[in-house]
């Protein structure tokens, strides 16, 4: 979360913004300045380029292959059979759709979790205890995501934790599925809205909350009006992590889920179980195409300048 | 990420081109990708019947290769590492210097998957792997001839339909077993001696049933549905045509109601019952004796209708590059005294009959090792294909896609 910056160094014959054009001779004697930004980026790029989208577009073309059912060989043909079952068979709608409605979940819930922990981080604390803050909120990113799915199991179970504090209020554990999956997952990705949201609440000067003061609005209307619009794309960036982080999990589901299937555990399935490469593939399309959505739409809110 | 200055537009026209740059060299990756890798293996033809193709058998035995790359259930070649009492394969690298390269699986399509590799020479593999491995070409007939120990192996587990093709070996038989129905003795009474209490009966128990979570599990409500359905007409649990599939499927769907959650981890099974989350369902041997030894009250019983269950084979790759020591090892696990220490360890009967002279008192009684009539009430898993396993000419039945893509909408 460094602020780096892409930006070209400045041209030496005057600032960027000088309204005269630049003489194009000059441009024709040395390499512009793109083309040495380009030069310098060829090896991340390459890299970039060759090993992770190159693998990725590798995904997307098998998604266009079929497989052998019985042997498992597959059959590099091109069909849309993949897609058209996974369109047509409406066990897939369903476990789309719940996997959907479960991220969108997720990062509400850590929306409302991380933001007053994030405001309290930002603009309360004193800079010792804004430092241990930051330490606790990264704890539990140095434990095993296993350990730490495991231990909600155990927290979930019939004889667990949470049982035995609901019980003196009637009330029972929500046993293993979605709502066990949800919980689990709102407090495994906690941390990565936590600190975009305390990055974002951090640049927020000071005066403007004292301005909003002066001029006789209460510290509630202050948040509504002045914190939320302002920490709205810090929010946003951080549902990035929580949202696409859920959408992709499959193994808090298969520990805590129960009967319960996402779209991680169908390709999961498919992949590991039934070696089904191509039918995987075409299903991680889907929240590939979320995402790019999603990040469309995200743009226009400006969040992406707050990762 | 700092926001770049939308006023120079240099800055975004350099950016397309980038971006046209990178997308160039995407395709070129993948364009030279696919060219290298053409071509799969022989497949069957998609519909018809079932020729494995041809792989050559191995004629003799030559000198060892000095090292076997094994791919085992767990529990079947422990070389003292989980638990120094528990080793049979440090044995066996004296005897053949051959070193043991042991990787586990968890589940029979994991296991087909890495056979696919070719990096291993040999492989336990089940009865609903070892039909894909055949039919893939990833595993060799085996020349039962040149393992000494085959002629012990009780006849009931030789040229069966899942370690064998037109009376052609496959494999060597390591042992079998039942799946069995477990439940918690506190909570489940009376005993249940029947499937019925885990699919017809299960609401009685809403929310605690497990289940195995693979596509085979629908083998086991095809089984309740022969016995109570007959209507059906299914005589053979794994070989449905598609009415019978959608039967076992709705019965299924059905159970799901009542499942609490599916297992594979033998573990989380184990877990799941000293807990209380699970009070009934299906379960392995092992895995009974395990919790009965963490103090959970459970009991596991084959019930009336008999069970599916496993026969394992250990199996030679077609591309393994130590088959002597391969063979080797198929000679050496089916010998009476590796065949004591597996069983008893995991909790099985072993192929071996010789085997049972070395185990405890009453073991091979207990997992009715010799007993033909036992073993007959075990439907062992085999790989649903498409010409009917029960021998009907007139439809088509279901294959293990068919039963893969099944079990996903079982899951729901």
């Amino acid at each position: 979360m460094t602020a780096t910056s892409l930006e070209e160094p400045p041209a030496p014959d005057g600032p960027p913004g000088a309204d005269r054009p630049p003489p194009s001779r000059a441009r024709r004697r040395r390499p512009r300045p793109g083309v040495r930004t380009g030069l310098l980026l060829l090896p991340p790029m390459l890299w970039l380029g060759v090993a992770y989208l190159g693998a990725l577009a590798a995904l997307l073309i098998t998604a266009f292959w079929s497989q052998d059912d019985f042997t498992g060989e597959i059959q590099r043909v091109w069909t849309l059979d993949n897609f058209r079952q996974l369109f047509t068979i409406d066990v897939y709608r369903t476990i789309t759709v719940r996997t959907l409605l479960i991220a969108a979940l997720v990062t509400v819930v850590d929306a409302v979790l991380a933001f007053p922990i994030a405001l309290y981080m930002a603009k309360v604390a004193s800079a010792r205890a804004q430092r241990l803050l930051v330490i606790a909120v990264l704890m539990p990113l140095w434990a095993s995501y296993l350990v730490k799915a495991y231990a909600w199991r155990a927290m979930l179970s019939e004889n667990g934790l949470i049982s035995w504090l609901l019980a003196p209020f009637g009330l029972d554990t929500p046993g293993y599925g979605l709502v066990a999956t949800t919980v689990t997952l709102a407090y495994l990705w906690l941390p990565y809205m936590i600190l975009p949201v305390f990055a974002g609440l951090e640049r927020l000067p000071g005066s403007l909350l004292e301005a909003s003061s002066d001029l006789g609005a209460h510290s509630w209307t202050t948040l509504r009006r002045v914190v939320l619009p302002m920490a709205f794309p810090a929010i946003v960036a951080g549902s990035i992590f929580t949202f696409s982080l859920s959408m992709g999990d499959f193994i808090a589901v298969t520990i805590v889920g129960g009967t319960g299937q996402l779209l991680g555990n169908v390709v999961y399935n498919n992949v590991g179980a039934a070696n089904n490469l191509p039918f995987a593939a075409a299903v991680a399309t889907i929240p590939i195409a979320v995402m790019l959505v999603y990040l469309a739409v995200v743009r226009r809110t400006g969040a992406l300048e707050n990762l | 990420m700092r926001k770049i200055s939308p006023r120079r537009t240099g800055t975004r026209r350099s950016g397309a081109r980038r971006l046209g740059v990178l997308a160039g060299v995407a395709l070129l990756a993948v364009v030279s990708g696919c060219g290298t890798s053409g071509g799969g293996g022989s497949s069957p033809s998609a519909n018809g019947g079932f020729t494995p193709p041809d792989v050559p058998m191995k004629q003799s035995l030559g000198s060892m290769e000095g090292q076997v790359n094994i791919l085992a259930w767990p529990g079947y070649a422990e070389d003292g590492s989980n638990d120094p009492k528990v080793d049979w394969v440090t044995p066996f690298e004296k005897q053949t210097g051959c070193q043991a390269n042991v990787k586990y699986f968890g589940t029979s399509d994991e296991a087909v998957k890495l056979m696919k590799t070719g990096q291993y020479d040999v492989v336990s593999a089940s009865g609903d792997a070892s039909l894909r491995l055949i039919a893939a070409g990833d595993v060799a007939p085996v020349n039962t001839d040149l393992v000494k120990n085959y002629a012990d192996i009780s006849p009931f587990l030789k040229d069966r339909d899942w370690n064998s093709v037109n009376g052609q070996m496959y494999g060597i038989p390591h042992g079998w077993g039942a799946n069995l129905l477990m439940y918690n003795t506190d909570v489940v009474k009376p005993a249940p001696t029947s499937w019925g209490s885990v699919f017809t009966g299960a609401s009685q128990y809403a929310g605690k049933v497990t289940a195995y979570d693979s596509p085979i599990y629908i083998a086991d409500a095809a089984l309740y549905l022969m016995k109570h359905q007959p209507g059906l007409k299914i005589t053979n649990p794994y070989a449905l045509d598609s009415d019978q599939l959608q039967a076992a499927v709705d019965l299924l769907k059905k159970q799901r109601q009542n499942v609490s959650e599916y297992w594979s981890d033998y573990l989380k099974e184990v877990q799941a019952f000293s807990t209380g989350d699970s009070v009934i369902g299906t379960t392995w041997e092992v895995i009974a004796q395990v919790a009965q030894g963490e103090k959970v009250p459970v009991k596991a019983v084959l019930p009336q209708e008999g069970s599916t269950g496993w026969s394992d084979t250990w199996m030679v790759s077609s591309k393994s590059q130590h088959s002597n020591c391969a063979y080797a090892w198929m000679d050496y696990i089916t010998g009476p005294q590796a065949q004591a220490d597996v069983a008893q360890y995991f909790g099985e009967a072993p192929a071996n009959p010789k085997a049972c002279d070395l185990t405890a008192k009453n073991f091979c009684d207990a997992y009715h090792a010799s007993d033909a009539q036992y073993a007959d009430k075990i439907w062992y898993w085999t790989t649903p294909i498409s010409n009917c396993l029960d021998g009907r000419k007139d439809v088509q039945c279901t294959d293990y896609g068919d039963w893969t893509q099944a079990w996903t909408e079982v899951k729901g």
